[in-house]
């Protein structure tokens, strides 16, 4: 039995079972991720001895035939983004090469509570600004299914670490698809839940309106076992939401109606991806389920417009705090404050963060304002009413998660719109905080590619049920 | 295109040092983001609110009380600073 393939119930069941031990298998995946991940490349800081601690605690609960929860002694890898106490937290830039973080993540609290064995922190684009992870600080990520190409981003560490089995599940942040496109590229679910319904205190923060936490994994229902851990209201993150109970156990797919957005179609797209979701979704009407194609007008070229409005506007924001004087990376010389704030900023920051920074301040701007932030803040009320309305006709929306598959490592970077534009099918989601899940639904070159099943606020457990439905026929061909 | 002198003032509103070099890529690819930025210009927005909260919340608020831990967490914060004396953060002379 190869145990780094395990989902987190096949897990469960083996130390139940006393098939292996936590420690044996938290060795498994760190002997693994020393060989492995010279080449991949997914890992910034290795936790082993905090893995081997947490294990050897589920051992002993074990071992005293007390019960454990269910994701106790389950390997786990973190998003560099996400803060773990007394772990480095570098969010993949080099103003915080040397940041240890002071305190858990509400999320990590909540993990750690339940068990979780954590692996170490995963490479990302620098603050999550990049859809490949070749903009992190440190070095690029390698896509395990082609070491050619990149694993998607800017949560590629974490979907690489699944992907070539380091890790059983990852955590990982979506602004803009940075859970959703990973998990494509890599052949993994990957789940952004609605808006508030996971608490993003300790996550650092990118573009707070648009900022989620969720769950890499290979399998949907391992995706549902994460998501029912982290979610739910916290008195540290003002925004998180409790968590609103939907009753799922009747889902009927005959009942089930489905929305395709035609623009989510349009040009641009890989014939061969588009002939991959086309087919997925066609599944769920040959077992039963309407189809509607429907409009969605503003949902893709204008979305990503929009977004690179509000998200580098909430980025220049969010990035004031690195000025060299309470933490981080600081110059060791500069002639006066200013001169101090220039230079720690100059040296800390990389071209990406720079060019947003400078976008977002200029959006914010007196004189261009109106002109660029409060007309994009208008156009996202447009863009979240065409959702609400098209959810009035259909329960789900099923659209590409990329209009590619994995590209080249450096295809992309010389040209900051063209890697933009791969998160084209991603905006419209985050700007309106709906959930959405990435479900693995083919091969284009032996490249995985995968889908999208768009939902209601909370209504993530539907959104999972119905992907199940497909995955369950999927692994079976 | 923007101009050069727009480029210095957004970096020195943002406290960017950004070298000669630097300026002039990034002016190039500003005004790329930027010309980018004209399809929201065919949106007819008049009567629309802008968007605030993804999820309607208000007034979130909590008890003002001390946390008991308080102490010991400002020791861990203050450890993360570079320069500190008698207990304050040290900065460069601001006036």
């Amino acid at each position: 039995m190869d145990l780094s393939k395990l989902t987190i119930k096949k897990i469960h069941q083996g130390l139940l079972k006393k098939e292996f031990s936590a420690l044996e298998l938290a060795e498994v995946y760190l002997a693994k991720i020393k060989k492995e991940d010279k080449k991949i490349n997914a890992f910034l800081t290795v936790s082993e001895d905090l893995a081997i601690s947490q294990a050897k605690k589920i051992d002993e609960t074990i071992a005293k035939q007390e019960e454990i929860p269910l994701l106790g002694g389950v390997p786990l890898a973190v998003k560099d983004i996400i803060a773990i106490k007394n772990v480095r937290a570098t969010a993949g830039s080099k103003i915080l090469e040397n940041y240890i973080a002071p305190y858990d993540a509400t999320c990590i609290k909540k993990l750690k509570e339940q068990g979780a064995v954590i692996m170490g922190k995963t490479n990302m684009d620098e603050f999550a600004m990049g859809s490949s992870t070749e903009r992190s600080a440190f070095f690029p990520t390698k896509n395990p299914h082609d070491q050619t190409r990149v694993p998607g981003g800017s949560s590629g560490g974490s979907a690489a670490a699944v992907a070539a089995n380091m890790s059983c599940y990852a955590l990982g942040s979506d602004t803009c698809g940075s859970i959703r496109q990973p998990a494509s590229f890599c052949g993994l679910v990957g789940l952004k839940p609605t808006y508030g319904a996971v608490s993003r205190y300790g996550l650092i923060a990118m573009a707070s309106s648009l900022d989620h936490i969720g769950p890499l994994t290979k399998t949907v229902e391992d995706a549902r076992i994460v998501f029912n851990v982290i979610s739910g209201k916290d008195d540290l993150d003002s925004t998180s939401v409790r968590r609103f109970k939907i009753n799922d156990s009747k889902l009927k797919i005959e009942n089930i109606k489905i929305g395709i957005p035609k623009e989510y179609f349009a040009k641009g797209i890989d014939l061969k991806v588009e002939e991959i979701v086309r087919a997925a979704i066609k599944k769920y009407e040959t077992l039963g389920a309407g189809l509607k194609e429907i409009s969605l007008p503003y949902s893709t070229e204008h979305a990503l417009a929009t977004y690179y409005v509000i998200m580098p506007s909430e980025v220049s924001a969010n990035l004031a705090r690195y000025d060299g004087i309470k933490y981080g990376h600081f110059a060791k010389e500069a002639e006066n404050l200013i001169d101090f704030y220039f230079k720690s900023r100059r040296e800390g920051f990389g071209e990406e963060t720079k060019r947003r920074i400078m976008l977002g301040t200029y959006a914010l701007s007196a004189g261009y304002y109106e002109a660029y932030y409060l007309r994009a803040q208008k156009i996202r009320t447009l863009i979240r009413r065409d959702f609400d309305r098209a959810f009035k006709k259909v329960d789900v929306l099923m659209t590409p998660v990329a209009p590619t598959p994995a590209f080249k490592l450096g295809e992309k970077l010389a040209d900051p719109l063209s890697m933009y534009l791969a998160d084209i099918y991603m905006a419209a989601v985050s700007l309106a905080g709906l959930p959405a899940i990435s479900i693995p639904c083919g091969k284009v070159k032996g490249l995985p590619v995968g889908f999208q099943i768009i939902g209601k606020p909370f209504e993530e457990e539907k959104i999972m049920a119905i992907a199940e439905i497909f995955e369950k026929y999927y692994t079976k061909v | 295109m923007i101009s050069k002198d727009e480029v210095k003032h957004i970096a020195r509103l943002a406290r960017l040092g950004l070298s000669e070099k630097e300026i002039q890529k990034m002016q190039k690819e500003l005004s790329l983001v930027l010309d980018y930025f004209e399809k929201l210009r065919e949106i007819d927005i008049s009567g629309i609110k802008p968007y605030t909260h993804a999820i309607k919340t208000e007034n979130v608020t909590r008890e003002d009380k001390i946390e008991k831990e308080l102490e010991t967490k400002t020791q861990k914060l203050l450890k993360l600073v570079p320069k500190i004396k008698e207990g304050y953060v040290k900065t460069k002379q601001v006036l």
